[in-house]
């Protein structure tokens, strides 16, 4: 197989209802990409490319539909979909697309507009549960976060202000990002007392609604050294899909990801990652999950991770900062779009042009990684200088 | 029953409908950048708007922020362009059954309009089925300006010259 | 240091901005109806419902049982065509209180907030839960460990539902 290094990277502010339509923002996210890289259309082989369902843009087919603004027109394009995982997917699957020899380059982009969805997204994630076990207790999306929150903070006694701290930590990273949606800081006590909507989840534990697309430029070895003098190397990638039956698993363990990372990390030849990994881009739709994921990911050990996260193991002068884009609670959430902006950040903080959240001590090594389905799916991927 | 057995009978086989009457959510649509701008002029104007990428010589209708060959993104104001109300017909069908399938009492036409380089899908008017051509002259008709709303819906139809 | 990172596009619309007819939107629905077959091995769980009885299915090779039943084990991939027969009661793996419906509107004052639990049947395995909602308990005395009962529908009321029990509620 080939090295496969990310050259340019590009995204759209993540917005809560955006004007363009699903293909103008895939447009923006590819067209900077290829600007930020000095290249044209011409030069991208194919296009690998994500949105999450089809009913959040309410179009179906909609890979198909955005693929020309995804730069898809006349070239091989194929689109990946595995729900929030999509967006780090998205880039796994790039990757063997020039790592197996067919392309030299190929243009990843993912992108979702949920505002489309109306009353609220939430409602089209109905048929997501069992039609015929779960479907007619009426649920909805919130209880299954709500009661794997709950499991997990019970397994290691931790506490609604515990979680809390990855909320706190993450917005306030997400405030120096250029396409957050987001101006506030807020504080541990803001958080636990925001409305309450599935105990132990409030408003503040979750991250929102967005609109937007991200992208990547990925090149084969001589190509990404012909292009820029500091390719990000794609080191690894991992994913892996657990049983659907979600009632049925530990739900305080993130064993999907368990094996992911794994994969990543082998093909990345990491032996020690809580050492060797300098940045990390946990998976973090609520904040529960960043701190679960971190666990999963193998950086911290189970149970220890709010007091790695309260000796500010994970800050960004930490030994490992944690989301130092802001993540999806702290730049926001456009389902596909938001995994791929982990990636994107990896990009730049590995080559030192995150600008003002930039972290200090030239980061070498970073992760990024995305979780979704029916809380099935995680997809992993290792980023080195 | 075992992975062999088998249900024969369809009666056995229960299902479950959640009784609600539809999917109870909605999409909205924006109209986008280009959308917007193309709506406009639609409603306003009553013009028909298209972007021109020199580069590729293709005159998209409607109108796009960007040229899906090249990518180069496309100007509101270097390069868009009225491309007027007239069209050909590209290909057209005739619609007997409703979406439902009941038999309509009129059939309806549905034409591809090739309008510049582009194709706008409408209705067609003032013509029977018989009597529709490939490569026949159209017109766009529009509604009268305050019952336009910005949309597509604000031609009525085409109508051949 | 030199800030690089490449943005644009985006362009945030305020609710305003649709509601004023100044943002030109397009409102369309699927308007379309599902019905689901159960498929064999639900079926049988279905029907078990109805006469007030939780059954379940044992992998061949690993010796899960398995709920809800299944006709293969997704772990050892081999059939699990063994039936067995579990309690109607269980213990409360995990739970929410919440405040909000399906389509993330608050329920209303007075409304009780929904109660959905997972709950791990006794003579299932070890962690083998199901979704239900518990009921007959204040929400703030609801604790994860808690040993819980099924309440049936009547009789004459039951379906072939999950719903034919209508709830678990807190036992000695």
């Amino acid at each position: 197989m080939r090295k496969v290094a990310m050259v340019g990277a590009g995204m759209t502010k993540f917005v809560r209802r955006a004007l363009e339509t699903p293909k103008e923002l895939s447009y923006e996210a590819a067209k900077t990409t290829l600007d930020s890289c000095g290249l044209s259309l011409d030069d991208v082989d194919c296009v690998a490319h994500g949105t999450a369902p089809d009913a959040f843009d309410g179009i179906h087919q909609n890979g198909e539909y955005m693929a020309c603004g995804s730069g898809g027109w006349n070239k091989p394009t194929m689109r990946v979909f595995v729900g929030g995982a999509t967006g780090v997917h998205a880039i796994a699957h790039g990757w063997y697309h020039v790592a197996s020899g067919l392309f030299d380059t190929c243009l990843v982009v993912c992108e979702e507009k949920m505002s489309s969805a109306m009353p609220h997204a939430q409602g089209f994630f109905l048929t997501i549960f069992d039609s015929i076990t779960e479907r007619p207790l009426q649920p909805n999306l919130l209880w299954i976060f709500a009661l794997e929150m709950n499991r997990y903070m019970e397994r290691y006694g931790y506490t609604k202000e515990d979680m809390a701290l990855a909320a706190v930590n993450n917005k306030r990273n997400g405030l120096k990002h250029p396409a957050s949606q987001f101006t506030d800081e807020v504080t541990v006590d803001d958080v636990v007392n925001s409305e309450m909507m599935a105990y132990p989840v409030s408003r503040l534990d979750v991250s929102p609604v967005s609109d937007g697309a991200a992208a990547v430029l990925l090149a084969a070895e001589p190509v990404a050294r012909r292009l820029t003098d500091k390719p990000v190397w794609i080191e690894g990638v991992g994913w892996t899909l657990d049983t659907a039956y979600w009632a049925t698993r530990d739900l305080s363990y993130p064993r999907y990801l368990d094996k992911a990372a794994r994969m990543a990390y082998d093909m990345a030849g990491i032996r020690e990652p809580h050492k060797q990994i300098d940045i990390a881009e946990p998976y973090d739709p609520f904040d529960y999950k960043a701190l679960h994921h971190l666990e999963g990911l193998q950086l911290s050990p189970r149970g220890k991770t709010v007091e790695l996260l309260r000796d500010g193991h994970f800050a960004m002068d930490g030994n490992m900062p944690m989301c130092p884009s802001g993540g999806l609670l702290g730049v926001g959430n456009p389902i596909a779009a938001a995994g791929t902006m982990k990636a994107c950040e990896l990009f730049w903080q590995l080559r030192g042009e995150a600008g003002e959240r930039q972290v200090p001590g030239n980061p070498r090594l970073g992760v990024a990684q995305a979780w979704g389905d029916l809380m099935q799916v995680s997809s992993v991927v290792v980023a080195g200088i | 029953m075992a992975i062999l057995e088998r249900i024969t009978r369809n009666i056995d086989n229960r299902y479950w409908d959640p009784g609600t009457k539809a999917f109870p959510v909605k999409n909205r649509y924006t109209a986008g950048v280009a959308g917007q701008w193309f709506f406009e002029e639609l409603k306003e104007n009553g013009k028909i708007y298209g972007s021109r990428c020199e580069d590729c010589a293709v005159t998209y209708v409607p109108a796009r922020i960007y040229c899906e060959r090249c990518f180069k993104r496309l100007e509101k104001e270097k390069d868009w362009l009225d491309v007027g109300t007239e069209g050909e017909i590209h290909s057209f069908t005739a619609v007997h059954r409703t979406k439902t399938g009941e038999e309509k009492e009129e059939p309806s036409l549905v034409a591809a309009v090739k309008i510049a380089d582009g194709l706008l899908i409408h209705r067609l008017a003032g013509v029977k089925p018989e009597q529709v051509e490939i490569g026949m002259k159209v017109k766009a008709e529009f509604k009268p300006k305050d019952e336009r709303q910005g949309g597509i819906e604000d031609i009525k139809h085409f109508k051949p010259l | 240091m030199k800030e690089k990172v490449q943005v644009s596009g985006g362009t945030g619309l305020s609710a305003k901005d649709v509601s004023s007819g100044k943002i030109f939107v397009t409102d369309d629905s699927l308007d379309c109806a599902y019905a689901w077959d159960t498929g064999v091995a639900v079926n049988r769980y279905l029907a078990e419902l109805k006469n007030g009885r939780i059954i379940a299915t044992e992998c061949r090779k690993c010796k899960r049982i398995m709920l809800p039943p299944r006709l293969f084990c997704e772990l050892c991939y081999v059939p699990s065509n063994n039936w067995v027969y579990v309690q109607d009661t269980g213990v409360i793996n995990t739970f929410s209180i919440c405040h909000v419906h399906w389509d993330a509107s608050r329920i209303g004052e007075g409304e009780k907030p929904h109660l959905p639990a997972v709950i791990e049947i006794d003579g299932a395995s070890e962690g083998m839960g199901i979704m239900h909602l518990l009921n007959e308990v204040e929400p703030d005395q609801i604790k994860i460990g808690m040993k819980v009962k099924a309440v049936w529908k009547p009789e004459a009321e039951r379906t072939g539902s999950i719903n034919d029990i209508k709830y678990f509620k807190p036992i000695e």
